[in-house]
This record gives C-alpha cells, sequence and structure tokens, in this order.
C-alpha cells in the first residue's frame, strides 16, 4: 500500500492531477473523513445562527475598514513596532524575503532554524532556499514536521499531513527517523516531540508567520494548539516574523472577533489552546525570549489584488481553510491536485494574484459554483463572484491590457468567433428564423461529435420542429386562442 | 525605489480618490452573548476546560499549597518551579519546609541561556501565577515577567496556574477593557485554554505536543 505522492511526481496540469486522485481510493476517503469531521466541528461551535451572521458582517467589515486605510496602519503597525524593538522589513517579492530572512540569519551565523507553521514562508518556499544555502530549516508543526519528512507539500492550510493516515505516518517515522513502527497516533505524536524538543533547545532561529498584526500597540498575535509557535517564538535567540501585508488590524480589540471567527470555522474550537501576543524582544531585565524580533512584509502580489477593488476582497482572508473544508470539488481532489501554496477555494482566487491566472487556468472552473465556500466565510469573500470573474479574466484578448496578471490564458478565437455567431443568430429575427427552419429540416445533418460534450454523452439532434412552430401551428388550429 | 515606498506608493495609488471606511467596530456583537452571571464563571470555565482535558480544582487561597503537594506527589515529580520572590512562591515555599516535602523547588533566576538543557530536559512541573481568567472560552491569561518568564509556562510537561476567582472576566473584550490592555502590552502576552495538544494525524487528539502535557488550574476563592 503506498499512497504517498510527492510533489515532483504529480501530473503536470490540474486535470491530470485530479484524475489521479480521483482514483486513488485512500486519499478519497482521508479527505472525506477528515472534511466530514471538521465542517460537523464548525457547524457546532456556531450553535447561533444569529450570532454567526451577526459575527461574520462584523468580521467583513473590519477587515474592509483595515484594508480601507491600508497605507497608513502598515506605517502605523512599522512605527509602533520600532518602538517596541522590533526590526520591521519589507519584501515586493519572495526573493527579497527570502534574502532577508537570509541576512538576518547569516549576521548571526546561524545554521540551524525552526519554524512554527507559516503559510507565507510555503510562499516563499524558505526551507529550499535556506537548505541551498546551508541553513537546516526545520518545519515544528506535527503536521508541517510529517510533510517535510516526507519532501511533500502541504494538502491543507490548517490540516498539512490530512492526506496521511497514522500507518503512512508510522511507516515514515520508521524509515525516516529509525523509531519501531506503531499505528498509535499519542506515540506518534510524542516520537515527533522528543525529535523537536531538541531542535528548539538547539536552534539558532525560530520562524513563525502571523495571524494578525496589530498596528494599535505593535504586536503580533499567532493563535496555535500544540506550543510549537510558543517554542518557535521563545526558545531560539532570534525571532523572524514572515507575513503578508495584509494581516493588518487597527485595534488590539478587533482580534476578540477575529480570534473567535478564525478558531471556530477552522477547527470548531472555542479558541486555541495557545493566543500568543509578542509585542517585542526580550527586555534588559527578563530572563527569555529572543533578543532580536524581525517581521517581514511580503508582497507577493497582493498589490496587484488590491489595486482591483472586486478582487480585493481576496485580502479580507483569514486562513482559516473553511472553504475548503467544505468544497465538494477540494474533498474530492485534495490539497496536491492545486499544484500551489493555497489549495481549495481560497487558493483559487489568490493564486492567480501571486502566479499569474496563466499558471492555473483551470482553477477558476474547477467549481461547481455550488456557493459553499461564500457561505462559510467566517470574513463574507465572495468567492463564488470572484471566480466568475476570473472565468471572464481567463479568457479576455490577451493583446489587451490586462486586469489581473496572466489573464487571457483561455483566450480562443474560435470560441470567440462562436459567440459572435451566437449573438447575431439571436439578435436578428430573420436569421433566427431560417436558422430554426434549416436545423430542423437537415436535423439528420446535425454533427455527431460536439467536442468534450460527446466523450460521455450522446450527441444533441435537433428536435423535428422548433417549439416556435408548434405554438404557431396550435394558436392557428385554436383559432388564435392558447387554449 | 525600496520596497517599502514601492509597496506603500501601489496602495495609495489604488486608494486614490477614496475615502477610509468609517470605525464600525460593535463590542455588543462580542460582549452579548457572553455574559454570565458571576456565580456562573467558574462553573463555565471549569466546564470547557476541563473539555480539552484540563484539571480544575476549586480551593481556598490559604491551603493551595496543600493541593500542589499532593498532585506532585502523586504523580511522583522530583521537582517543581516556582518564583520565591512572588507572594505565591514564598507561601509554597514555606508550606513545603513547614512540611519536609521532598519535592525540590526550583526557581527560574538566571537567564535561559544559563541553563536552557537543565530546564528542557530535567524540570518535572511549573508553578505560575495569573493575570485572570475568561469563562466564555476557558482561558487564563499569562502576563510573563521577570519572575515568571516565558518558557516557565511552556517547557515543563506540567503545569500548574494560580487563579484568583474574582479575577474571571466574562470574556476577552471585558478583559481588555478593565485592564487598559491596548495602553500596553508586556513582550508577551498568553492566553491558554488548556494542556499543549495536536490533531494533526487522522485528527486524532493527542495532548502534550510540543507543551505541557498537563494543565492544571487550581482556582482559588477568597476565605
Amino acid at each position: 500500500m503506498n499512497q504517498r505522492i510527492p510533489v515532483t511526481e504529480l501530473a503536470p496540469d490540474f486535470r491530470g492531477r485530479a484524475e489521479e486522485a480521483l482514483a486513488d481510493g485512500q486519499l478519497r476517503n482521508n479527505f472525506r473523513v477528515a472534511m466530514d469531521s471538521l465542517m460537523t466541528k464548525r457547524a457546532n461551535a456556531f450553535p447561533d445562527a444569529d450570532e454567526r451572521e451577526g459575527l461574520r458582517e462584523l468580521g467583513n467589515r473590519l477587515k474592509a475598514g483595515a484594508l480601507s486605510r491600508l497605507p497608513d496602519l502598515l506605517e502605523q503597525l512599522e512605527q509602533k513596532l520600532t518602538e517596541n524593538g522590533v526590526k520591521v522589513h519589507w519584501a515586493e517579492t519572495v526573493e527579497e524575503a527570502n534574502d532577508l530572512v537570509h541576512g538576518i540569519i547569516e549576521a548571526r551565523k546561524g545554521r540551524q532554524v525552526v519554524k512554527g507553521k507559516s503559510m507565507v514562508s510555503e510562499e516563499m518556499e524558505m526551507n529550499d532556499y535556506l537548505a541551498e544555502r546551508g541553513i537546516e530549516c526545520l518545519e515544528s508543526d506535527m503536521g508541517e514536521y510529517i510533510v517535510q519528512l516526507d519532501n511533500e507539500k502541504p494538502s491543507h492550510i490548517i490540516m498539512p499531513a490530512i492526506h496521511k493516515n497514522a500507518r503512512q505516518v508510522s511507516k515514515l517515522f520508521h524509515e525516516k527517523l529509525g523509531e519501531p513502527e506503531t499505528e498509535d497516533v499519542n506515540q506518534l505524536i510524542q516520537i515527533g516531540r522528543r525529535t523537536l524538543r531538541r531542535k528548539f533547545m538547539d536552534a539558532d532561529v525560530g520562524v513563525s508567520g502571523v495571524n494578525f498584526a496589530i498596528a494599535e500597540t505593535g504586536t503580533l498575535l499567532l493563535v496555535e494548539n500544540e506550543g510549537n509557535g510558543r517554542m518557535s517564538t521563545t526558545a531560539p535567540p532570534v525571532h523572524i516574523a514572515v507575513t503578508g501585508i495584509e494581516k493588518v488590524v487597527p485595534n488590539l480589540r478587533d482580534v476578540v472577533p477575529l480570534v473567535s471567527l478564525l478558531t471556530r470555522s477552522a477547527l470548531g474550537q472555542p479558541i486555541t489552546t495557545y493566543v500568543n501576543l509578542i509585542s517585542g524582544p526580550r527586555k534588559p531585565d527578563e530572563l527569555d525570549g529572543p533578543e532580536e524580533v524581525h517581521l517581514v512584509l511580503l508582497d507577493n502580489g497582493r498589490t496587484g489584488a488590491f489595486a482591483d477593488a472586486q478582487m480585493r476582497q481576496t485580502l479580507n482572508c483569514i486562513r482559516c481553510g473553511a472553504c475548503m473544508n467544505h468544497c465538494p470539488v477540494y474533498t474530492r481532489v485534495g490539497g496536491h491536485t492545486y499544484g500551489e501554496v493555497y489549495p481549495g477555494p481560497i487558493g483559487k482566487i489568490i493564486t492567480p494574484h501571486m502566479a499569474g491566472l496563466d499558471k492555473v487556468p483551470d482553477h477558476p472552473s474547477a467549481s461547481s459554483l455550488c456557493g459553499a465556500c461564500g457561505e462559510v466565510c467566517p470574513v463574507k469573500i465572495p468567492i463564488p463572484e470572484l471566480l466568475q470573474r476570473l472565468r471572464q479574466e481567463n479568457v479576455k484578448d490577451p493583446e489587451q491590457p490586462q486586469q489581473v496578471k496572466g489573464g487571457g490564458a483561455k483566450y480562443s478565437r474560435t470560441e470567440r468567433w462562436i459567440w459572435r455567431g451566437w449573438q447575431m443568430l439571436n439578435t436578428r429575427p430573420g436569421l433566427y428564423r431560417s436558422f430554426l427552419w434549416a436545423a430542423t429540416r437537415f436535423r439528420a445533418l446535425a454533427p455527431k461529435k460536439a467536442g468534450p460534450w460527446t466523450e460521455n454523452h450522446s450527441a444533441p439532434v435537433p428536435a423535428r420542429r422548433s417549439l416556435h412552430d408548434l405554438a404557431a401551428r396550435h394558436l392557428d388550429n385554436n383559432g388564435g386562442r392558447p387554449s | 525605489m525600496s520596497a517599502r515606498s514601492n509597496i506603500l506608493g501601489k496602495l495609495r495609488n489604488s486608494l486614490a480618490g477614496t475615502t477610509p471606511r468609517p470605525d464600525e467596530f460593535d463590542e455588543g456583537l462580542v460582549t452579548r452573548p457572553w455574559r454570565y452571571a458571576p456565580e456562573d464563571r467558574i462553573a463555565r470555565l471549569r466546564s470547557l476546560m476541563e473539555a480539552v482535558h484540563t484539571e480544575v480544582h476549586q480551593c481556598r487561597s490559604d491551603n493551595w499549597p496543600e493541593l500542589v503537594a499532593d498532585l506532585l506527589n502523586k504523580r511522583n515529580l522530583t521537582n517543581l518551579l516556582c518564583a520565591p520572590s512572588k507572594e505565591h512562591g514564598r507561601a509554597l515555599q514555606a508550606h513545603f519546609e513547614a512540611t519536609e516535602q521532598k519535592v525540590e523547588l526550583l526557581a527560574y533566576d538566571r537567564p535561559v541561556e544559563a541553563w536552557k538543557e537543565e530546564l528542557f530536559w530535567n524540570v518535572d512541573a511549573s508553578l505560575t501565577g495569573t493575570l485572570g481568567g475568561i469563562a466564555a472560552t476557558g482561558t487564563i491569561v499569562l502576563w510573563p515577567d521577570r519572575h515568571e518568564p516565558r518558557l516557565m509556562s511552556l517547557v515543563p510537561p506540567v503545569h500548574i496556574a494560580l487563579l484568583r476567582a474574582s479575577e474571571i472576566h466574562d470574556n476577552l473584550y471585558d478583559m481588555m477593557v478593565a485592564q487598559d490592555w491596548a495602553a500596553g502590552l508586556p513582550t508577551n502576552v498568553l492566553l491558554v485554554s488548556g494542556p499543549s495538544k495536536t490533531a494533526d494525524i487522522e485528527q486524532v487528539l493527542a495532548y502534550g505536543a510540543h507543551g505541557p502535557r498537563e494543565l492544571i488550574v487550581l482556582v482559588l476563592e477568597d476565605v
């Protein structure tokens, strides 16, 4: 039984990967079970629909308000953090961000890095960047650790190793760490605890993400259950936080509803085990905590999404993963099929701004537009509406200036002509009637092959007479009366 | 051009001609559903914390050191990290000396670099105070300082926290407003709502991932 799917062995395109995933019973079962359970947990965490809707509305307004004065808030955050002794860095691209992080580590001659869970560091592919420069960057979140050990990428933003079962983890620990095989989850976790504890102690630098950056107080807020985030941000002498520019909120009180929305939507927990608010490095009279704290603010396409008032809503996202948990497509194909850092519905609307729509042309249409993602989003991002918008951007004339990076990748001259013809036919009554007459009389000549449709369906054949004809005859027979 | 000015420039450019949205915070939404009668606060906190494997004991503010000795002895623990410079540390020390406890009391009295190995591998348990608790989510709030540093509540496998019943607030919003957190936060504030846990393998809940395997909260009611 080998269900391991290293990224390098996956099919090169979305369709190919989706077919592979759909044929993998174990993978589908792992996701189905996990997503069903996460959906139930979320539903139980919001027993009162009015309370839930009020809070979602508030979450939406707080994020929209923060985005409406984002540049000012970023400056305020920088000023406050600097006052608190935190060094703030800015990066437009992942290369710049990696270079900054590497520079900070080199300045301390660091060789070992432990990392708390951070999706932005996944965007940066920081582990690989540092490894190429002789620096070990170890994931410390249990799921991320498992995924890293198997040279994989996370398949879910909250549950990175959700595609694996205990047997697969056991085998992995046996092969890579020489541990005896066990399918007891508690024992597996204790193996992880022992191995990583040594690493926390020895690490020169700790890296983390940020859930919310509070401008008013100059504070970085992190939520987690394991304690690896606290370890990574407290035990090593240097802490580097990396985050996207959209994570800033104006006031401390804003995190009350946002954290509640985040933990309840993500895991169905009223709150995570730890909420960690960091407002500076170790003070002269303190006995632990990092001597240096750095924050790297990353753009990586976010200003592009920000430039478009509709797409800007993408930046409301607080990375809870509820949209993927509720997505019928994600549940069936799993996270790796998307081939990008952010899978599922949210990934489909974020990735184009980072990688370019031409890199993920199949993403916007890999959706039934059922609307579940939009309905559960704690900050009310209208994901289905944005998917439709991206479908339009996908087929825009590539010769024209594009509003979304890499737009126009699915433009087809033939398709454009077919629609022009369709438009002409439907706006000129004379032409339309002649077409109907011809299509019904010569129905035997209808094409037997109609593209992908006929791969799985029989070809459509026009009726003997059009509804129009039948209605006209009926009225004639009835002396002009409908019945 | 620096990355900073490019990013801010692009954002400002995109916002040209727009006005910031008004402040639409609604405190009712984060307080009204989370109000409890004073006598219900402990029960609420207790049930939520116990649901995630926290051991909660209600005791008097003068007899808790006995309970701590019992808890440690029952687990056969050999040492406890606590702050002798704090009132509760002194009370514990006095009790342990008077009753000739075998458990050794350790103090976090030097920078972590001076005893990292020992702290990470040889400390069995720690005891700290708290700034208060939150009934709505079953949470204790820690403001680590030089006497009770940040790693003290994280590294030892068992963490015992003292919580005054009178300092349990209804919800986080009330607590941060009552104590005016926005006026200035310490280096690190922690909301802790149970022992360390993970569900990263098959969504099976396992305790003691990287932080304490056990969290024991002693709710002190005034005599």
